[in-house]
């Protein structure tokens, strides 16, 4: 079960003393009571409650570094939370620690379309910036389907990608800049509507570093004329290998679509029942293909990849033929959460990436895994960038099925990196994954990044617990030692 | 002193660690094409990268290559190209600028200095195709960041940080990038005559666009001329892809613009010699007075140029990239003054090429504002707290 670093009861017995310390900073933005303290219990993963201390809502970056200063005097802990989707416990709260909300940070400040960005505070939703630019044809490239809830500064932190990632890149390839308040207060800049600061890239370090190196105050963000035309393809196979095929041979032919999304068995059953989205109900697997850009590309390139379908085997081709249909292809693969969420009282979500031409043997692995500990799993992926998201059906309720649904999922995890891939790709370690990092990290490579940490958050107040297995002082010059791939903390907390 | 050349990442690792011990310093190199891009270093040794060559892993319908650092661009280039694939970032070759052959450069060098072309603005930089890298640092441990898939956040992306870190934080011994399909079909088209406010305006307006423009750039008389485009300017966009796609874009397009005269299209060849030259750069500008790169918002880069007046001057990344022969007779080849004229409008000014003596002497790069320059400097230390490698090469205080 999930460990967490042990509260501080100097802190705790102080707890009032420090709300009314941040109400001076922050008036009418303080929670301090334990009711209203419950709806930031948890994040998206749910299986995990914590509370916080307080809630602190900041309304600019000015109040923000004032919070962190203070916290940093007081030697507080901190935990940043957007919109609280997080899949792996990013944003889970600690008993002695401040959890600082960006959401009412919400306004957009600049939309600058001659240099194609807009510029916003981190609060805002991902869709919002989308709606700020539609009516001039733009839009921002990245969509998690939770787009209409999650921030733009979660999305940094966690480096959120959607369906269409495989083309148009995650968070960090859309992102030029941002505003960054440091643990100990200072605001600093990176980026802007340049390209490409020089100095260390440190906007591609904080982008997905999981709120541990500082607040995200303000985004610029790329945003991307619409494609003139799109078109989706449906596909379905006999199998899951057939349907990879298909996907490295598209590739291979040098077509990167727009999305290229594959479901199993399961999970078109259970999305079929949910929305009728007129999926093929004897394929094993389908693929739904988007292709867009200038009229010609589509239907030029839609001709090819269809032709390529059947070449390896599929059972049925479809292409949408209007907008309306494209949406409907759609609406299946973007209802499998809640569509599983029907097959069982619960569901657990996996995100491991994989190497694509290993899909094969992680699916059946995946099948005796699903044998072995007695649940059932669908499959959905992200097929052409390898990011597999297994969702592991359980009752919480049902004695010892959400240790089995976790250990299930680790086993997953721990295949993704013995097949070369990772452990997530884009919903973060958090909490969830934070004791498999030594799976795919040596005792200096956690070490190197640990340090790393130091240089931001000297006295490891930021959102402590999440991402690294072993809490980790700073020592002088931020040095660690490792001996024989062992560090020389014993003494240190392993969670 | 001759150089030391590992011949492996375990020689590469004992070799620094000996340097972290006894307190000597490195001067790493791959290549050596680029030794005269930034501060100059002064080193106990010169550790040369380039035994460590060779591509470790390619395969194709999953776009990804491994290589070590040492690997040439010439050997990743021919590989990737037998299958109709390149290196989307498009990466200049610096070399023939500093005076040396073309070619001579390595895949670590290049990512090191996290150079990027023309197709920078749509496809990323270098650092958006890293999916995962292996180096050392300055304590000679071996540690390693990513891996092989297109999307991981498994950790803190150390290979972003280390592109574009000149070597000051580890030595890079192995890298994996993300490679894409080569276009079938290169095409440009040329508007003549257009001063440089008006050609960011048609630049702004092709990328504002919905016809995936992959290169936009504004070559006044002097480049125009180099590049054999004629006695006036020349605006040049740039459309790639399927066939059919780019013949519709590409009337499509020129038919928008026709507001800023009739555009001239460019053969798929002619575009991909023209586009190279642009890339590289050395043949389009003055070769006498110090050279300046400047990034800043696409439609400020001709404002600033304005403002200063340089010797020479062409625009890429539709304005946003400028490249500026400035400050000949200048005791600081002009960076004051173009400094100065950059910050309200924001981005950064890189001294590329110099004399020694004074790249010594003026911030080659950027200077920072205080608090990130102190980050920076924590940031250095995290991983070379001896300052054993490229020592100063970025800023005089790291
Ligand atoms: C139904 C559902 C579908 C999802 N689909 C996708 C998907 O398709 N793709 C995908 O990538 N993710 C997906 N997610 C995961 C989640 O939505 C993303 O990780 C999202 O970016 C989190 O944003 P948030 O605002 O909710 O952040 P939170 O959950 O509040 O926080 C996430 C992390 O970011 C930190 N943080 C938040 N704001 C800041 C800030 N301003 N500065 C510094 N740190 C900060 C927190 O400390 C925490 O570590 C999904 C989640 C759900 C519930």
């Amino acid at each position: 079960m999930l460990t967490l670093p042990a509260p501080d009861a100097a802190i705790l017995a102080r707890r009032s003393e420090i709300a009314s310390a941040l109400a001076t900073i922050v008036p009418d933005g303080v929670i301090a009571d334990d009711r209203a303290l419950v709806a930031y219990e948890s994040d998206g993963l749910t299986a995990y409650r914590q509370a916080p201390m307080i809630v602190v809502l900041p309304r600019s970056t000015e109040e923000v570094s004032r919070v962190l200063a203070y916290c940093t005097r007081e030697q507080v802990r901190l935990v940043p939370r957007g919109a609280g989707t997080s899949l792996s416990g990013g944003a889970l709260g600690l008993a002695d620690a401040v959890t600082i909300g960006l959401a009412r940070m919400n306004r957009i400040l600049e939309i600058d379309l001659d240099n194609r960005c807009v510029v916003a505070q981190p609060g805002v939703t991902n869709l919002a910036i989308s709606h700020a630019v539609r009516g001039s044809g733009f839009y921002y490239a990245p969509d998690p389907s939770s787009q209409i809830a999650c921030t733009i500064g979660g999305n940094v932190a966690e480096n959120s990608g959607g369906v269409h990632c495989l083309k148009y890149g995650l968070t960090a390839n859309n992102l030029l800049g941002i505003e960054l308040v440091l643990p100990g207060g200072e605001i600093i800049r990176l980026g802007g509507k340049h390209l490409d600061a020089e100095g260390y890239d440190l906007l591609g370090l904080v982008t997905g570093s999981e709120g541990m190196l500082g607040i995200v105050t303000e985004v610029t963000v790329r945003v991307l004329k619409a494609p003139t035309a799109a078109r989706a393809l449906l596909m379905g196979f006999a199998s899951s290998e057939a349907a990879g095929a298909a996907v490295g041979a598209v590739i291979g032919a040098g077509i990167i679509p727009a999305g290229m999304e594959m479901m199993d068995g399961k999970a078109i059953a259970a999305a079929e029942a949910f929305v009728s989205a007129g999926y093929p109900s004897d394929a094993e697997a389908l693929l739904i293909v988007e292709l867009d850009g200038p009229p010609e590309e589509v239907d030029e390139l839609s001709s090819r990849v269809a032709e390529i379908a059947r070449q390896v085997g599929a059972t049925s081709v479809k292409a949408s033929r209007d907008d309306a249909e494209r949406a409907r292809f759609w609406a299946g693969r973007k209802a499998a959460f809640p569509a599983a969420g029907r097959l069982a009282p619960d569901y657990y979500c996996m995100d491991g990436t994989i190497p694509r031409h290993r899909l094969p043997l992680v699916l059946a692995r995946i099948r005796e895994l699903s044998a072995h500990y007695r649940l059932e799993v669908a499959n959905v992926f992200h097929a052409g960038d390898g990011n597999l998201h297994p969702l592991i059906l359980y009752d919480a309720n049902a004695p010892g099925e959400l240790v089995r649904a976790e250990e299930f999922g680790a086993d997953i995890l721990r295949l993704c990196v013995e097949v070369g891939g990772c452990l997530t790709g884009e919903h973060g370690v958090g909490v969830e994954k934070r004791d498999l990092m030594p799976v795919m990290f040596n005792a200096t490579d956690l070490a190197v990044q640990q340090r790393l940490k130091c240089a931001f958050d000297p006295d490891g107040r930021m959102n402590p617990g999440k991402v690294f297995p072993t809490l980790h002082r700073c020592a002088e010059e931020g040095r660690v030692h490792v001996h024989h791939g062992q560090t020389r903390r014993p003494d240190l907390p392993r969670f | 002193m001759l150089p030391t050349r590992p011949r492996d990442a375990d020689e590469l690792a004992a070799i620094i660690a000996e340097a972290a011990r006894v307190g000597t310093t490195l001067e790493i190199i791959g290549g050596g094409s680029k030794r005269a891009l930034g501060r100059p270093v002064k080193a106990s040794r010169v550790l040369d990268l380039s035994a460590l060559a060779g591509i470790t892993l390619y395969e194709p319908e999953e776009l990804v290559l491994r290589a070590q650092a040492g690997t040439t661009r010439a050997a990743i280039e021919q590989t990737l190209s037998a299958h109709g694939q390149m290196l989307a970032f498009e990466p200049p070759d610096l070399g023939p600028l500093f005076g040396h052959s073309p070619g001579l450069d390595t895949i670590g060098g290049i990512v090191a200095a996290n150079l990027s072309g023309p197709r920078r603005m749509k496809a990323g930089a270098a650092r958006d195709h890293i999916l995962g890298i292996a180096a050392v640092n300055g304590l000679g441990e071996r540690f390693k960041s990513g891996g092989r898939v297109m999307k991981n956040v498994t950790g803190y992306d150390l290979s972003k940080l280390l592109t574009g870190s000149f070597g000051t934080l580890a030595a890079i011994a192995e890298l994996t990038l993300k490679v894409l399909p080569s276009p079938e079909t290169v095409t440009t088209l040329v508007l003549h005559g257009l001063g440089d406010p008006q050609a960011t305006t048609a630049m702004t307006a092709a990328l504002r666009s919905s016809h995936e423009v992959s290169g936009a750039a504004h070559l006044p008389t002097r480049a125009s001329s180099r590049a054999a485009l004629g006695t006036n300017s020349a605006t040049i966009l740039r459309l790639e892809g399927f066939a059919r796609s780019v013949k519709a874009r590409a009337e499509a397009l020129a038919a928008e613009l026709a507001g800023f005269g009739a555009a001239e299209s460019v053969s798929d060849g002619a575009s991909r010699v023209l586009w190279r030259q642009v890339r590289d750069m050395a043949s389009l500008i003055d070769k006498d007075s110090p050279l300046w790169r400047v990034s800043t918002a696409p439609t400020c880069g001709h404002r600033l140029a304005a403002a200063v007046g340089p010797d020479d001057v062409f625009y890429d990344w539709g304005g946003g990239l400028v490249w500026l022969a400035l400050g000949g007779r200048e005791a600081d080849a002009g960076a004051a003054r173009l400094r100065a004229a950059l910050a309200p409008l924001g981005g950064h000014a890189t001294l590329i090429r110099a004399p020694a003596e004074m790249r010594a002497r003026v911030p080659v790069f950027e200077p920072q504002p205080l608090a990130l320059a102190a980050l920076s400097a924590r940031v250095k230390r995290s991983f070379d707290p001896k300052n054993v490698l490229n020592p100063r090469r970025i800023y005089a205080e790291t």
